[in-house]
């Protein structure tokens, strides 16, 4: 495998991993006006996220770092086509990130209410804009012979872009669920898995019609054999939720996710903008990457870096693992785990 | 306002704004790991509530450079595409391995810190904390040497298809002596930062403890005494550093973009020795070096320059005829890369005013923090609390002082480099040299209605976030030490038993 192939495989397992962490976060966040109605229930809804939205972040940072890295010429006809829906995503992202913090700040149940309604809507208008970015992405914007963005602001808008938001926001709210069942305990654990078994089936569909699509124009038969890996995940997921299973079920749609993924970047290779204009304008590797120098270099720096990051994230992961209950007052759940 | 300056008002506002957060991240997030560093090791109550407090007040600022920098992280393909195009080849990967190497570390770890009080062994909850802290110094180390490589362009040759940049020795870029300098200048510039805020809520604290009749005897005086006694020899020790490390800075400008000297000197002409600028006025406005008169101590730039009082530096308008020699009078006719630019005279001069000014704020500012740092060691000595309103009262302002410093350094030091955004490296030889103008640098295919648009909406977000923070910081300022939770602080030598109610206060980041 040359470089350039080695840090498109990179990328994508970089945007795969960021939709698997910070998906669930997202999803938590979608799901608090529904499941966390009570107080103590949203209190214990943003704790299971507490200590992990800010290292699943980076994984976004570290995403768009890489496409910049390896493929500038990506990163420089991607981001302008699509201005004002990046300009978006920021947005989500900033008030989503002071308003996780800024809750706790002042002791008032409408303070923390109403910046609790900010986490959601920033989670959702950052989940949606990124699915619209990556919709975009694989399924096409309208580049030019020179380029750049043919049309206004808004021509980067699509239905490629309007299927990848539906799809990530749908996947994200189901991986939320499953996540919450996971990882709480009492009557939210039950909400939440009632939630993913109803709308597991559902919310898989956008995700398969994105990926089939990509498969369809440009597939390979390994592709093809990816699609079906991650419509079997979805079934899978159903059917180990419906006798319990949690932490197999959430493994499984995890499962869909990373398949759809490998679909999707799989059969797009080697193009990272295809241009809806004409086929001729679309960005591939080749043209974006930097140069084999470059590539290695960083194959070495991400070759020692990356296991290391993976390492401490998973342990980080493994010193948060308890389940988490509701408890009235002030004697949360850590306090518990860490005497026992 | 055409996109170009539109792009480079957002660039300037964004950038600025993130790099208010980032000194007190890394000065503070230094001297809260000191804190917490003596607690474990003494097990006295007043490390472990400084440890409490000030890495409160870290964790507030953390979460919002954490913000601003997700914006600084998509904004070079945002607005300046054909600036990401052209330096691809080298400035990317600096900031993946930033991302990679830097924030993970920073981000994970923090996060069990916060968590971690009572749950993890204490010795390992303190790494968690080095590493973080670590982190943020690695993180400032890759951001400084991609920035240091525009300013000084190394370890590339140019390709002849594309006419970019190529990069052939990583090393060389990583040991750019300009990122050198710039790094170290940066970091105990931020320590600075934290010693002013530490000596002004410091005094502040000790102060209306005693106009309160509180005794000296408690646990809390100790606490701000020692937060006044640290913060200012931090902030005294790191003024030396500041000027040690500018200095050295100072010396390679003038080899590397001596425009950028002479301008902020005012130096019209070629002199030997040639003079400090003390104060100008006249017309430094007008951007006519000619115009302006100043007064002046002799030989002091040629000092400043090149260690003696005698040698020659280049003056504005000689070299202004030089660069234009060599990198063209006017912009190539070429309205699709140089927009309304093209075939325009290019003035290689920086803006007079805004060069000379912020020089000598950066410096006049960082000595006003020096100063009270200096006060306030010697109005607390030997045990003393001061009780001069004007003392205490302006030692709290002068917590701006140092945050004023590091905002003007940056304006000079970017506004100094136009009108390059890649500026020619004087080193290697004019067919070998790479440079880039600011006008070629924004991205073509956007319209001036978005980037207005990101513009508004960013500046309006940032402004309100600010107005939130300050009021949050200075809430749990006033209220002091055990203020914010109203738990007692654990007895010293026993593991953290309030968890309960601490975790409240250490969870306010996540
Ligand atoms: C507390 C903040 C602070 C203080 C007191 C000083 N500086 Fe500074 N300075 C900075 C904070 C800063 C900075 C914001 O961190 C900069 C911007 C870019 C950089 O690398 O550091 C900077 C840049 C900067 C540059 C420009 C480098 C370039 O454009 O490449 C020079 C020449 C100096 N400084 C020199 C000095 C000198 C001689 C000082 C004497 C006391 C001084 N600085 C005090
Ligand atoms: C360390 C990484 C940095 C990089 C890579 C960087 C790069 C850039 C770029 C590409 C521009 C736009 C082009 C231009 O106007 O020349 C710019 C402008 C600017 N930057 Fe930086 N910058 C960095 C740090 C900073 C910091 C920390 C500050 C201030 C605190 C700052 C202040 C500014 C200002 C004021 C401008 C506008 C200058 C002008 O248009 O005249 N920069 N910078
Ligand atoms: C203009 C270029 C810059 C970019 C692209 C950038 C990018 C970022 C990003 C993405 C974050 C969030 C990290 C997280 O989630 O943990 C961040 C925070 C940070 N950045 Fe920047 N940054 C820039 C300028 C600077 C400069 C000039 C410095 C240092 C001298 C710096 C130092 C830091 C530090 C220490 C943090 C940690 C969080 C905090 O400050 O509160 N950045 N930056």
């Amino acid at each position: 495998m040359d470089l350039q192939t080695l840090w498109f495989a990179a990328v994508a397992l970089l945007w795969t991993g960021f939709l698997l962490l910070e998906g669930f976060d997202f999803g938590v966040a979608a799901l608090l006006p529904v499941l966390g109605r009570r107080t103590p229930d949203r209190h214990l809804m943003l704790r299971t996220i507490g200590p992990l939205w800010d290292g699943n972040e980076v994984w976004l940072i570290t995403a768009v770092g890489a496409v910049f890295a390896a493929f500038p010429g990506w990163y420089a006809t991607w981001l302008p086509a699509l201005y004002l829906p990046f300009v978006l995503v920021l947005f989500g992202l900033i008030v989503r990130a002071v308003a996780f913090e800024w809750r706790h700040a002042h002791a008032d149940p409408r303070w923390d209410a109403a910046w609790t309604r900010v986490v959601t809507g920033g989670s959702l208008v950052a989940a949606a804009g990124i699915g619209a970015a990556l919709g975009a992405t694989t399924l096409g914007l309208p580049i030019g012979a020179d380029g750049t963005r043919v049309g206004g602001a808004l021509s980067g808008l699509g239905w490629p872009a309007l299927l990848g938001a539906v799809a990530v926001l749908a996947f994200s709210v189901v991986h939320g669920a499953l996540f919450l069942a996971l990882k709480t305990d009492g009557p939210l654990r039950v909400a939440a898995r009632h939630v993913a078994l109803r709308w597991a089936p559902v919310a898989a569909l956008p995700v398969l019609a994105w990926a089939g699509l990509v498969h369809l124009r440009s597939g390979t038969p390994v592709t093809g054999a990816l699609w079906l890996v991650a419509a079997l995940a979805v079934l899978l997921t159903w059917a180990r939720l419906r006798v319990g299973r949690e932490g197999q079920a959430f493994a499984a749609w995890g499962t869909l996710l990373a398949a759809a993924a490998a679909t999707l970047f799989g059969a797009a290779y080697p193009v990272v903008v295809p241009s809806t204009i004409d086929p001729a304008f679309g960005v591939t590797i080749a043209d974006a990457s930097v140069s084999d120098y470059t590539l290695t270099v960083m194959t070495w720096a991400a070759g020692i870096g990356l296991p290391v990051v993976l390492g401490y994230q998973a342990w980080t992961y493994w010193v948060f693992r308890q389940r988490l209950t509701a408890e009235p007052q002030h004697t949360g759940p850590q306090h518990t785990e860490a005497q026992a | 306002m055409d996109v170009l300056d539109v792009a480079r008002w957002q660039f300037g506002i964004t950038t600025v704004y993130h790099f208010l957060m980032v000194p007190l991240t890394i000065g503070l997030g230094l001297l809260v790991a000191v804190m917490h560093t003596m607690w474990v090791r003494t097990d006295k109550p007043e490390w472990l509530r400084m440890t409490r407090f000030w890495g409160r007040v870290y964790l507030i600022n953390f979460v919002l450079g954490v913000a601003t920098g997700l914006v600084q992280e998509f904004q070079f393909g945002l607005a300046w595409s054909e600036y990401s195009r052209f330096v691809g080849d080298v400035f990317g990967s600096l900031l993946a391995l930033e991302a990679l190497l830097a924030f993970f570390l920073e981000s994970t770890f923090l996060g069990l810190w916060i968590f971690g009080w009572g749950r993890i062994p204490k010795k390992l909850h303190l790494a968690a904390l080095w590493a973080a802290v670590i982190g943020s110094i690695v993180s400032a180390y890759f951001i400084i040497a991609a920035n240091s490589w525009m300013q000084h362009p190394v370890g590339v040759v140019t390709d002849d298809a594309t006419g970019r940049p190529v990069q052939v020795d990583f090393l060389a870029v990583l040991t750019n002596n300009t990122a050198l300098a710039a790094f170290s200048h940066a970091v105990v510039a931020a320590l600075m930062v934290a010693g002013a805020l530490l000596v002004g809520i410091g005094l502040w604290h000790l102060r209306r403890r005693r106009l309160a009749g509180l005794s000296p005897d408690d646990v809390d005086h100790r606490v701000w005494r020692r937060s006044v006694r640290l913060g200012g020899f931090v902030s005294l020790a790191a003024f030396v550093l500041v000027s040690l490390t500018g200095d050295w800075q100072g010396k390679l400008m003038y080899a590397q973009q001596p425009l950028k000297m002479s301008s902020a000197e005012a130096l019209c002409e070629t002199e030997a020795p040639a003079p400090f600028s003390v104060f100008a006025w006249s017309k430094l406005g007008s951007n006519e070096c000619d115009d302006v008169r100043s007064i002046t101590i002799p030989g002091l730039v040629s000092f400043l320059a090149h260690g003696d009082f005698s040698s020659p530096v280049p003056g504005v308008n000689d070299l202004q005829e030089r660069y234009a020699e060599v990198y063209g009078a006017t912009y190539p006719d070429d309205p699709s890369r140089f927009g309304a630019l093209a075939g325009e005279e290019v003035d290689y001069t920086p803006l007079l005013a805004v060069s000379y000014w912020s020089f000598r704020l950066m410096i006049g500012m960082g000595a006003v923090s020096a100063g009270v740092a200096a006060y306030a060691l010697w109005a607390t000595r030997g045990g003393r609390v001061p009780t001069s309103r004007l003392g205490v009262y302006g030692a709290l302002a002068a917590v701006a002082a140092p945050f004023v410093a590091n905002a003007t350094g940056w304006v000079f030091t970017e506004m100094g480099r136009q009108p390059f955004v890649v500026y020619p490296n004087p080193d290697v030889p004019v067919e070998d040299q790479v440079w880039f103008f600011t006008a070629q640098a924004v991205s073509p295919g956007i319209t001036a209605a978005e980037v207005w648009t990101s513009l508004t909406l960013l500046t309006l977000v940032y402004g309100a976030l600010a107005a939130v923070e300050l009021w949050l910081l200075t809430r749990f300022v006033r209220r002091g030490v055990t203020g914010g939770d109203g738990a007692p602080a654990p007895a010293a030598g026993t593991d953290d038993t309030h968890r309960d109610a601490d975790d409240d206060v250490l969870s306010f980041a996540h």
